[in-house]
């Protein structure tokens, strides 16, 4: 007995749909596993096949994480069980895999019914899955847990089944073991997506309602909008209505994808797509939001629709000045595809004209800069990484600060900063240190279990100031590399904050401002003055580096006076090389940046600001 | 090379080990037209690229015996100089015309034999003309010339020595891997006066490694107590691939820093001062008449043709170098063609750079009006930091004080960056 035809799209009744997202770590293999989802399937054949097919970016590819999710929809028949020979359509939904993205993966996890859990076997479970996992189980979604790489020689299948059950609430014999490399058990686990997991419910009568759980800027298409439809039936014909916006968009185009686009006449209740409505920003179709139909709008929107908020802020500069407006357009251009990223000008005394920029976490940051680099071809500075302040004054006004050198001077009530409830997961011999590096990072134990005998899950609160900047390093480092962070924002606490201030010759230089936990300031300022100390070149004159806090000065140093700037011996044949020693000079002297009287080469600004010479990094213990 | 004799090798006249970059010259050595415009005085340097040993600091272009190859040989090296001087006065054409001053340096001229240079005068005697007055300079070894050597070279001509000293101090001339005995420079003096060289000229370093204020003094007294009337006194300069280069780092030993440099400068200047000995260049004092007019050639941009390995040259806003090891330069000659290893044909904006960068370093100074305007405001700063004299700027001069002397590079930047 041959498989039914595999149902059309825009006809494809919900009891035959089964929407899916795959939870896994970087680097446990879910690219390759959709990558032999995808052949088994049938919907590419071998001789299209390339790695990680459904990774868009280059980035993503190269560092073998992915960013933006997409659905892809396949076929799958059972060949026995209760469904067999009854193909059914796979709508495999893929989640970025990082903390900074927790909001997308939770829309993600919106549009699904069930989850593969998929561990690496060699490895055991990693925080951010955990994480994820979590956000999984309390969505009500069906977990199969999955192993893979149980080819590998390392792999420990028996024990890390054990620490899945646990989690998961099953036996560990249920747990099912694969390889995406090799293509074992693959067939199994599709067998049991159809048979285990629940079909969509919705009401096909029902006014329109359509999750947007992605949406990617296309230079050719404009945005491309990912659905999931809830209730009721989109078709190509309609005019569609954002409910968070209340924009009005033409449908230009509803398709699905599997793997390339396909158009349709529209889709159905349960079904996955896409949708080109013409527009250009991404801002105009968020994720999260509820799309519905112009002609029959519903009116009660979908759950859990959240703005994105930026959390880390950096200032990025261009290398050089005349850059400026090339950086301008190409964040104007990165934009339309991150809804998340926000900016706005500012002028830096020491770098000159620039945007702060806010992002998501520092992956988000490293992403952006990277990007900027790589697609415009950018040199760029990057301050240091800082989160967002909310200062109370004396008189009850409330100032937000994104930038430490707008910390307010005059009288303060408190000072409210971010914190997050971060999760690790280690092996247990490993507590003692992390327990050290985090109570160095003013964090606060809010429990410990054991995954396993030696695997343990320490969760902290910490302010995510103590995160930002190297923190996820110093625990890599502390742990050999086997410990894992997941980090969510809960809140705010106050904290005894201050802004440290550096000065050159009395004025303060904007790009060094910190803002600090008091028992910091001191080594902060000490470290940033001896620091420039050595990088500032001698000038004409004294000049005097100072770290303050307001009018107090904490920390000082002094370069001294250069006496002597003159080679002794110029004859005839030293003058072309001191000619050109001086147009290298004068060249060099239109890069410096003047603070007050004080030349200082732009090189100085980068190494002090660059972030392996964090000052305030402790030294890592062996 | 610290081997048998304590040939004495004067840093003065000098070419720079590593040559810049620049363009291609025409095989038959000939200079675009430009250069030929104006009227300058007309200096020749004929550089002499032997020594017997190698000092620890010296990056200079010259060679030991062993250091040289075939068809470079001291016997035959005058010849290949005359073949130079021929192409010269052949480009130059009408342009070649008697010279005002020339200079032998090295290396170790005295290497040679006396009546070599009395023939190199003779010849450009007889196709350039040598003006009235011209200075002819040589410099001189103390320990291998002795007092008919000297009159030889004052019978032909010479009419001003130099004497590499260096040191007054024993130690110092051994860390500066020089073998003269420090009382031998005074034997020598007076045997060039008694010769009749009306201009004798020593040379002092300092800031060699262990040197001492103290021992520094004793050596500008004892440059002063040989009554020279020109004193050149430089700042020890570690230069990359020297011995001295290599010891410094590894840390074998330390030369005196900036500050220390400063100091020996200022105690230099007001030591000279007060034995009537003006500066007239950063580095360079002189009794009244006294000044060289070779050096001041160079710092004036007037035309001066290099003849040697490596040997500079500057004619009309064109300079040029010649290729660096004697045996490239000879068979260059030998074959009939230009030994330059490249050129460049100064800029407007780059003859400015040099006439601030050169001038700057004068006591004459700058004519303050010949700036930009952002210049200008720079010479008024300046004037207010203390690095030029207030008394000439009025007088529409910028030019340095004793301060400013030792910022001068800087302020040269300064001057010309807008």
């Amino acid at each position: 007995m041959s498989a039914s035809p595999a149902p059309k799209p825009s006809a494809t009744p919900p009891e035959l749909l089964r929407n899916f997202c795959i939870i896994a770590h970087i680097d446990h293999g879910k690219s390759t596993l959709a990558d032999r989802m995808l052949q088994l399937t049938g919907v590419v054949d071998a001789r299209h096949m390339r790695a990680q097919y459904l990774d868009r970016m280059d980035i993503e590819r190269e560092r073998g994480i992915t960013i933006k999710s997409q659905a892809v929809r396949l076929p799958w028949a059972p060949k026995d069980g209760p469904n067999a020979d009854v193909t059914h359509i796979l709508n495999l939904i893929d989640t970025p895999g990082h903390v900074d993205f927790t909001y997308e993966v939770s829309r993600s996890l919106a549009a699904c019914e069930g989850a593969i859990l998929l561990v690496d076997a060699a490895q055991g479970i990693e925080a951010q899955t955990l994480a994820n996992l979590y956000l999984a189980m309390e969505n009500d979604l069906h977990i199969i847990p999955v192993l893979n790489k149980i080819d590998l020689p390392a792999a420990q299948p028996e024990k890390y089944a054990a620490e899945l059950a646990r989690l998961v609430g099953c036996e560990p014999e249920d747990v099912l073991r694969v390889s995406g490399k090799t293509g074992e058990g693959v067939t199994e686990l599709l067998d049991l997506v159809v048979n285990t997991m629940p079909a969509p419910k919705g009401d096909p009568d029902a006014p329109a309602r359509a999750l947007i759980f992605d949406s990617v800027y296309d230079t050719y298409r404009g945005v491309v909008t990912y659905v999931r439809v809830i209730d009721g039936h989109l078709s190509k014909r309609d005019k569609i209505l954002m409910l968070s916006t209340h924009a009005t968009h033409e449908m230009l185009e509803v398709g699905v994808i599997a793997p390339e686009p396909v158009s349709s006449d529209g889709l159905g209740v349960g079904e996955v797509g896409y949708l080109i409505t013409g527009v250009k920003d991404v801002r105009q179709s968020r994720v999260g939001d509820t799309v519905t139909t112009l002609n029959k709008p519903a009116t009660v929107a979908l759950g859990g629709y959240k703005d994105p908020m930026p959390m880390v802020f950096s200032g990025l500069y261009p290398l050089d000045g005349s850059d400026y407006p090339d950086l301008r357009d190409a964040l104007d251009k990165l934009q339309l595809n991150d809804a998340a990223l926000v900016y706005e000008p500012e002028t830096s005394v020491a770098l000159g004209f620039g945007f702060r920029c806010g992002f998501l976490g520092l992956l988000h940051l490293e992403i952006v800069r990277e990007r900027l680099e790589r697609e415009a071809g950018l040199a760029l500075i990057s301050t240091a990484p800082n989160v967002v302040y909310r200062v109370v004054m004396d008189d009850g006004k409330e100032i937000t600060v994104t930038n430490p050198s707008e910390f307010p001077s005059g009288k303060i009530t408190e000072v409210n900063e971010p914190v997050v409830r971060a999760t690790i997961l280690s092996p247990s011999e490993f507590v003692g240190t992390i327990m050290e590096l985090c109570q160095n990072r003013r964090g606060q134990l809010l429990g410990m279990d054991y995954l396993s005998e030696d695997r343990v899950e320490l969760r902290y609160q910490l302010p995510l100031a103590e995160i930002v900047f190297d923190f996820f390093d110093a625990l890599k480092s502390r742990t050999r590399g086997y410990a894992s962070l997941d980090y969510e924002p809960t809140g705010e606490q106050v904290a005894d904050l201050v802004k440290v201030d550096i000065l050159l010759q009395g004025e303060a230089v904007d790009a060094f401002s910190a803002v600090v936990h008091k028992d910091k300031a001191y080594a902060y300022g000490l470290k940033m003055a001896s620091r420039l100390k050595e990088l500032i070149p001698r000038q004409q004159f004294e000049v005097p580096i100072q770290a303050a806090i307001g009018a107090r000065v904490i920390a000082r140093e002094n370069i001294r006076a250069i006496r002597k700037d003159v080679l002794s011996k110029c004859y005839g044949g030293d003058i072309t090389r001191k000619r050109k020693l001086l147009e290298k000079q004068k060249e060099g002297k239109k890069r410096m940046k003047m603070v007050g009287r004080v030349e200082v080469p732009q090189e100085a600004f980068i190494a002090a600001l660059s972030s392996e010479a964090d000052p305030t990094k402790e030294t890592q213990k062996k | 090379m610290k081997g048998d004799s304590s040939r004495f090798v004067s840093h003065t006249e000098d070419v720079p080990s590593t040559l810049p970059d620049g363009e291609p010259v025409p095989t038959d050595g000939s200079l675009p037209p430009s250069a030929f415009d104006g009227t300058r005085d007309l200096g020749l340097y004929l550089h002499v690229p032997f020594c017997t040993s190698r000092c620890g600091y010296c990056d200079f272009n010259t060679y030991t015996a062993d250091e040289l190859g075939p068809g470079a040989s001291r016997a035959t090296y005058l010849d290949t100089a005359l073949t130079e001087l021929l192409l010269a006065k052949s480009v130059l054409g009408d342009a070649a015309r008697p010279i005002s001053m020339l200079f032998v340096g090295g290396g170790t001229p005295t290497l040679l034999p006396p009546a070599d240079f009395a023939r190199f005068l003779d010849v450009v005697r007889a196709e350039f003309g040598i003006i009235e007055g011209a200075e002819l300079s040589i410099e001189s070894n103390p320990e291998s010339v002795d007092a008919m050597g000297l009159e030889q070279l004052r019978a032909a001509g010479f009419n001003r020595i130099s004497f590499g000293m260096q040191s007054a101090n024993t130690t110092v001339l051994k860390a500066l891997d020089r073998k003269h005995s420090p009382g031998r420079v005074q034997h020598a003096v007076e045997e060039a006066k008694d010769a009749g060289f009306e201009h004798v000229n020593v040379d002092l370093i300092y800031g060699a490694p262990g040197e001492t204020d103290e021992q520094w003094q004793q050596s500008l007294d004892a440059a002063l107590e040989v009554e020279p009337d020109h004193i050149s006194a430089y700042a020890l300069i570690v230069e990359d691939g020297t011995a001295l280069g290599a010891q410094v780092a590894r840390g074998d030993v330390v030369v005196a820093n900036d500050d220390v440099m400063a100091h020996r400068y200022v105690m230099a200047d007001e030591t000279f001062s007060a034995a009537g000995m003006q500066w007239y260049e950063v580095s360079n004092w002189a009794k009244p008449g006294g000044q060289c007019l070779h050096n001041l050639g160079y710092w004036t941009s007037q035309d001066w043709w290099g003849i040697g390995p490596g040997a500079h040259s500057h004619i009309g806003g064109v300079r040029w170098w010649n290729v660096k090891h004697p045996a490239t330069y000879a068979k260059a000659l030998d074959a009939g063609v230009s030994p330059a290893a490249a050129r460049e044909i100064l800029t407007p904006e780059q003859q400015v750079d040099e006439a601030v960068l050169l001038g700057l370093r004068l006591a004459s100074g700058l004519a303050v009006d010949s700036l930009s305007s952002s210049g200008q405001e720079r010479v008024k700063e300046a004037v207010a930091e203390g690095l030029l004299d207030p008394q000439d700027f009025d007088a529409g001069r910028a030019v340095l004080t004793l301060r400013g002397r030792l910022l001068a590079d800087r302020l040269a930047v300064e001057l010309l960056t807008n």
